[in-house]
């Protein structure tokens, strides 16, 4: 009832009416209305590529709308630039923190609004004001630490204190929760709670269904740059926004017969693999196999040596001892080539570090595994272009990879969930026999999510090996036929994900549960 | 607008903008100087060999320009080739001066043949681009710090080296001629020699460096390995990723880049219009040249051809002017400000593409201001 009476007599703080934006070849955002309430937590929901980041960058200025109006207070306002949406008291975290990362916690919030006399610096009155913003909110920092050196939820804290510091009154959170480890979304929830208390307006971008419905008022859907409705989240489930937000109905379970399981594709054995962040090593003779057939699921809190046991197996770092077998072939000391020649596919932890030269074309993206092969290059070494063009065409078909110019489309213009359906595309169309996914899923939405996950399944059921890296629980727990867990540097644990819950799992993860788990 | 899209065209402008702005500069600071000759001044360097009233020698003179133009088009080369790979590479100038050194030691102290002089500058051109190579794939040296450590090696080696066979009055090594060196000459082009009004330098040299540029805007574009090349300049994570060797592919390249900038050596030496002077204290200024050169020519092989050309014109023009009212080395500050703002030329097409996106911008809203208009005249739907 008393939520009711808030809506009436409260008015929108920020609105944002019949919102136009084009781009070359595409309308990013096509009549979009978003109305922010006073002191309500929005959720701003939609799939890769839906706009939402244009309808922000619309709000914070970066860019003008073809069509449509931007009130603040009920008042019309002309946002030109990014400063005049931070006069307006928008706020926003993004996705990937702007922070400088050899400041101090304490410099990084007052960057660009430094107190001072005559040009000297007053930091002692801005400590004063941070500590007491990060009491009130129950927002923990340390502000003499450099930011380099802490972690990334304290990092994020930095950012929502950089807000308040500048007293802004809506804050945009931009997919917060990406970063985080379970723990830390938890926190980042009650805080936004907290803000929410003192009259915060908060808007917040995610694809997360399960945060969106426990933490956000309402929620507005987009969906393909259009606006499709906004409903109350105590009125609606999770499965009506997955259906508002993907047009359809979506699995949120991974549906897979049971597996058959063959012989072993890949025998790792005492694998050590060395850290380059520290002296130790990262991976610790570490041994298991990945038979045909089945999707082996490493599971652990993100540093826990997963990365560099992927390094290892794909040949990006040399091993410290240890073999590794693939297909009855002693594969320790190959070249990263010969591995992928051998039928081993690698879809990375980081599509644009390693994945994609962004650079480079669509086309030339996809054969980036393949464009020494006969068919791609002539015996004289001169690329063959139309063979090129026709297999781009083939893979962008199939995989309905969406870009503006297709073939030739620059593969930094894509939005992030095409640019993994690319990679995806790529390293399943190679054929390989063992694919190693690391984080295959990260940042995507549903719909991709819900596609990239039966594509792994498909590749089992084919008879492959998969080697499936994740940190997400959901994932860890729906994917997989096995389960290895891991934990500084050593596998902990073999769980089956029929007969586990993810209670039991996070006790593996977080090290206060210990098997021997041991190969024959 | 559409034109102004267009890469290419984007390019071209930009270097003429560049050499607008150069000439201009170079213009005022001629008039400093001294205002009353500038004008005349500013119109000889541009005009170059055409200040020669006699057809023949303007075609003698053009033909120097020409000789002068190969050395700098491979040491563009050398330079853009390496940055395509992501490497600067500064020390074009160092391989170009050891090469210098090989090509003359070989011509006047072995007496070799000029395809085996040409060889051994190559090869000593493209050994200094291993070692930077070696380098930076081992041991993560920055190209440019060992790049430029090497130029000085490079200078003090052939100081040292060519002294041996130095004229024993002055500070320059023999000619090539007679028995001690005429074997070294390149070839001349015959009836090509005759139109030029007989200029005896020149030689194969210049249509094999336009050749040169013309093998590397097709290796860069067409085959695997220029594929290889510019994957692991745009990302070297992501070359070594799909197991391309990066490592080998790094210190490839700058061999083939220290190749370029050794035959460009040869090129220039082995047609005899220079001695070298064993009492030099900087490695000759081509290579580094070859660096305004590259980004005159938009980064583009092709666009280097007319780049260096230009470069070498304006150089050559500033010797003709009036050394009564200008001292010598005026022709030097003229074109070293023209090719000092070279350097602009990124920058200019950054403002093209701002200008662009801008006026696109604009051209929207009229649009869609005028189909609102025409919305709420004639209420019906515009045409848009």
């Amino acid at each position: 009832m008393e939520q009711v009476t808030t809506q009436a007599s409260e008015p929108y703080v920020i609105e944002m009416l019949h919102i136009t934006k084009e781009f070359p070849g595409i309308k990013a955002n096509d009549d979009i209305t978003l109305q922010l309430k006073r002191g309500e937590i929005h959720a701003l929901l939609g799939e890769n590529g839906a706009g939402k980041s244009t309808l922000m960058s619309v709000l914070f200025g970066m860019y003008q709308p073809e069509a449509g109006e931007i009130r603040k207070d009920g008042k019309v306002v002309q946002i030109k630039d990014p400063n005049v949406a931070t006069e307006l008291g928008i706020g926003m975290v993004h996705q990937h923190f702007k922070l400088v990362e050899c400041f101090t916690v304490l410099d990084n919030i007052i960057l660009g609004i430094e107190p001072n006399t005559l040009g000297f610096l007053k930091k002692a009155d801005a400590r004063a004001k941070v500590l007491e913003l990060s009491k009130h909110y129950g927002l923990q920092v340390d502000p003499d630490a450099k930011v380099e050196d802490i972690s990334v939820g304290m990092q994020q804290r930095t950012e929502i204190l950089k807000m308040l510091f500048r007293d802004n009154e809506i804050l945009i959170f931009d997919e917060p929760t990406a970063v985080l480890t379970p723990q830390e979304i938890t926190e980042l929830m009650q805080i936004m709670n907290n803000l929410k208390k003192e009259g915060k307006s908060i808007l917040f971008i995610s694809h997360k269904l399960n945060e969106i419905m426990e933490v956000a008022d309402r929620c507005t859907v987009l969906r393909k740059g259009k606006y499709i409705g906004t409903v109350n989240i105590a009125d609606t489930t999770k499965e009506e926004l997955s259906r508002m937000m993907v047009g359809r109905n979506v699995n949120f379970h991974v549906q897979k017969e049971e597996a058959k399981i063959g012989e072993a594709v890949l025998k790792v054995r005492n694998m050590t693999v060395a850290s380059k962040v520290h002296k130790n090593n990262a991976v610790k003779h570490v041994s298991f196999d990945v038979h045909a057939g089945e999707i082996l699921c490493i599971a652990g809190i993100d540093g826990n040596g997963q990365t560099e046991l992927v390094h290892g197996i794909t040949g990006l770092e040399p091993l410290v001892s240890g073999s590794i077998t693939m297909c009855g072939m002693d594969i320790s000391k190959t070249s990263i080539r010969k591995r992928s020649v051998m039928g081993m596919s690698h879809i990375p932890e980081d599509r644009h570090k390693h994945g994609l030269v962004l650079d480079y074309t669509l086309e030339d993206n996809l054969i980036l595994q393949r464009y020494f092969t006969p068919e791609f290059t002539n015996k004289a070494g001169f690329l063959r272009r139309k063979n090129i063009r026709s297999y781009a065409n083939r893979l962008i078909e199939q995989y309905d990879i969406r870009s503006g110019q297709g073939p030739i489309t620059l593969a930094r213009s894509m939005s992030g969930g095409n640019q993994q359906k690319a990679i995806v595309a790529r390293e399943i169309d190679k054929n390989p026999e063992l694919l190693v996914a690391v984080q295959p899923t990260r940042g995507l939405d549903v719909g991709a999510i819900e596609y990239i996950h039966s594509q792994l399944v498909a590749q089992r059921d084919a008879g492959k090996a998969v080697l499936l890296i994740s940190l997400e629980l959901d994932e860890v727990m729906d994917v997989p036929d096995r389960i290895l867990v891991m934990y500084e540097g050593e596998i902990v644990g073999e769980l089956d994900p029929k007969n586990t819950t993810q209670e039991e799992l996070g006790l593996y993860m977080a090290g206060a549960k210990k098997d021997e788990v041991t190969v024959e | 607008m559409k034109l102004l899209k267009n890469k290419t065209f984007q390019s071209l402008i930009s270097s003429l903008i560049c050499i607008i702005l150069g000439v201009l500069v170079g213009y005022i600071v001629l008039l400093i100087i001294n205002a009353e000759g500038a004008g005349k001044a500013m119109i000889t360097i541009l005009k170059n060999f055409f200040v020669y009233p006699n057809a023949k020698m303007r075609m003698e003179y053009f033909g120097t320009v020409l000789v002068k133009m190969a050395p700098l088009l491979m040491c563009s080369l050398s330079v853009l080739f390496a940055y395509k790979t992501g490497l600067f590479n500064i020390g074009a100038a160092g391989q170009y001066c050891i090469g210098i050194c090989a090509c003359l030691f070989t011509a006047l102290y072995l007496h070799w043949s000029w395809p085996l002089c040409l060889l051994s500058a190559v090869a000593a051109g493209a050994l200094f681009g291993f070692i930077v190579g070696v380098l930076k794939s081992y041991r993560n040296v920055n190209e440019v710090i060992s790049g430029i450590m090497l130029n000085w090696i490079a200078l003090y080696i052939t100081n040292s080296v060519l002294s041996l066979v130095k004229e024993p009055s002055s500070p320059y090594t023999y000619k090539l001629q007679g028995a001690r060196g005429k074997a070294a000459l390149l070839p001349q082009l015959g009836f090509v020699n005759q139109i030029f009004n007989n200029n005896k330098y020149i030689t194969i040299a210049v249509p094999i460096a336009i050749a040169v540029a013309i093998i590397i805007w097709v290796v860069l574009e067409k085959t695997k390995f220029g594929y290889e090349l510019k994957a692991t300049g745009f990302n070297r994570n992501a070359a070594k990723y799909c197991g391309m060797a990066e490592k080998r592919n790094a210190i490839l390249t700058l061999v083939i880049a220290g190749a370029l900038a050794g035959l460009g050596a040869s090129f220039y030496y082995q047609s005899g219009i220079e001695q070298w002077e064993c009492t030099a204290t900087s490695v000759p200024g081509m290579g580094f040249n070859g660096i305004a050169a590259t980004f005159l020519g938009g980064l583009n092989p092709i666009g280097t051809i007319f780049s260096s050309y230009f470069l070498q014109h304006i150089k050559e023009g500033g010797t003709h002017i009036d050394t009564m009212k200008y001292s010598a080395q005026i022709s030097d500050l003229i074109s070293s400000v023209i090719i000092y703002l070279c350097g602009f030329v990124l920058f200019i097409k950054y403002m093209m593409n701002k200008i662009t996106v801008k006026s696109e911008e604009r051209k929207k809203e009229r649009l869609a201001a005028a189909a609102s208009a025409v919305n709420s005249n004639e209420k019906k739907g515009g045409d848009r």
